[in-house]
């Protein structure tokens, strides 16, 4: 195919020089990605699957401010018995570290739900992972459109 | 560096009930990728763990990484069966330990 180069290939393509040349002049760390993500999530999994439901992650759908976004995270459960959520850990696939927070929950919580504000580097998806003292799991994600971003990146 | 951490439980309870613990600390969070002027990593020195204990007994607790926010802010439950004291500790990576406490009545 001789297909001539247009003017969005070459802009793109100028752009994509740019950023990388930018990148490589100042060292910047390699942002995780959504593999790394599902990786630590299989991990800490342990063989479950992650199921959806029972969890709730709550994050604003555009954050102004990437240095601190506002973030909770709240899994159904009695918190007592067997029905017990033992911990919730946060990842976010576009930052340099994926790990955010790990939440760990006992039976004096009451309820398995925090809140806390975290650094997004860029527009990417937030996860949470809930592990439950049965050996399930259950995740839930959301996009953040990050206007500004946190890390100093 | 940190100041005296910010907690805020409520008074009194009934017994069995549910309550919100706000707590809050000053700490410059630095997540060990920003770069100085020079061009040198800044080393990270962040908090990486806060720990709430009821009475002795372990409540809640946070592992925290370098994308929690500067002065970093923590929103969770607990369940209060008796009047007692919440210890609520956070310690950073160079091991400095800041506690805080506060009393709750059954009313």
């Amino acid at each position: 195919m001789n297909r001539s180069i247009n003017r969005r290939d070459a802009l793109a393509f100028g752009v994509g020089l740019t950023a990388s040349a930018f990148a490589l002049s100042l060292g910047l760390p390699a942002h995780a990605t959504a593999d790394d993500v599902n990786r630590r999530l299989m991990e800490l999994a342990g063989g479950s699957t992650p199921q959806t439901g029972r969890i709730r992650l709550n994050t604003p759908e555009i954050a102004e401010n990437g240095n601190t976004v506002p973030v909770s995270v709240e899994v159904d459960s009695a918190m007592s018995g067997d029905d017990m959520v033992r911990s919730v850990t946060l990842f976010a696939d576009g930052n340099p570290n994926p790990e955010v927070v790990t939440f760990h929950f006992t039976a004096l919580s009451g309820a398995a739900r925090a809140n806390t504000r975290m650094r997004l580097a860029k527009t990417q998806n937030v996860v949470a992972i809930a592990l439950m003292a049965d050996g399930s799991s259950f995740m839930d994600s959301k996009l953040v459109k990050v206007t500004i971003g946190g890390c100093g990146g | 560096m940190a100041n005296k951490p910010r907690v805020k439980v409520p008074k009194t309870a009934a017994a069995g009930e549910v309550i919100t613990i706000k707590t809050l600390i000053a700490h410059k969070m630095e997540s060990g990728v920003r770069r100085d002027s020079d061009g040198n990593v800044i080393p990270r020195m962040i908090i990486n763990r806060f720990a709430a204990e009821f009475n002795g007994q372990p409540v809640f607790e946070a592992d925290m990484h370098g994308a929690i926010s500067a002065n970093p802010y923590m929103e969770f439950s607990a369940k209060v069966e008796e009047s007692g004291t919440f210890q609520f500790t956070w310690v950073d990576d160079e091991g400095t330990v800041y506690t805080t406490d506060k009393k709750i009545t059954i009313a």
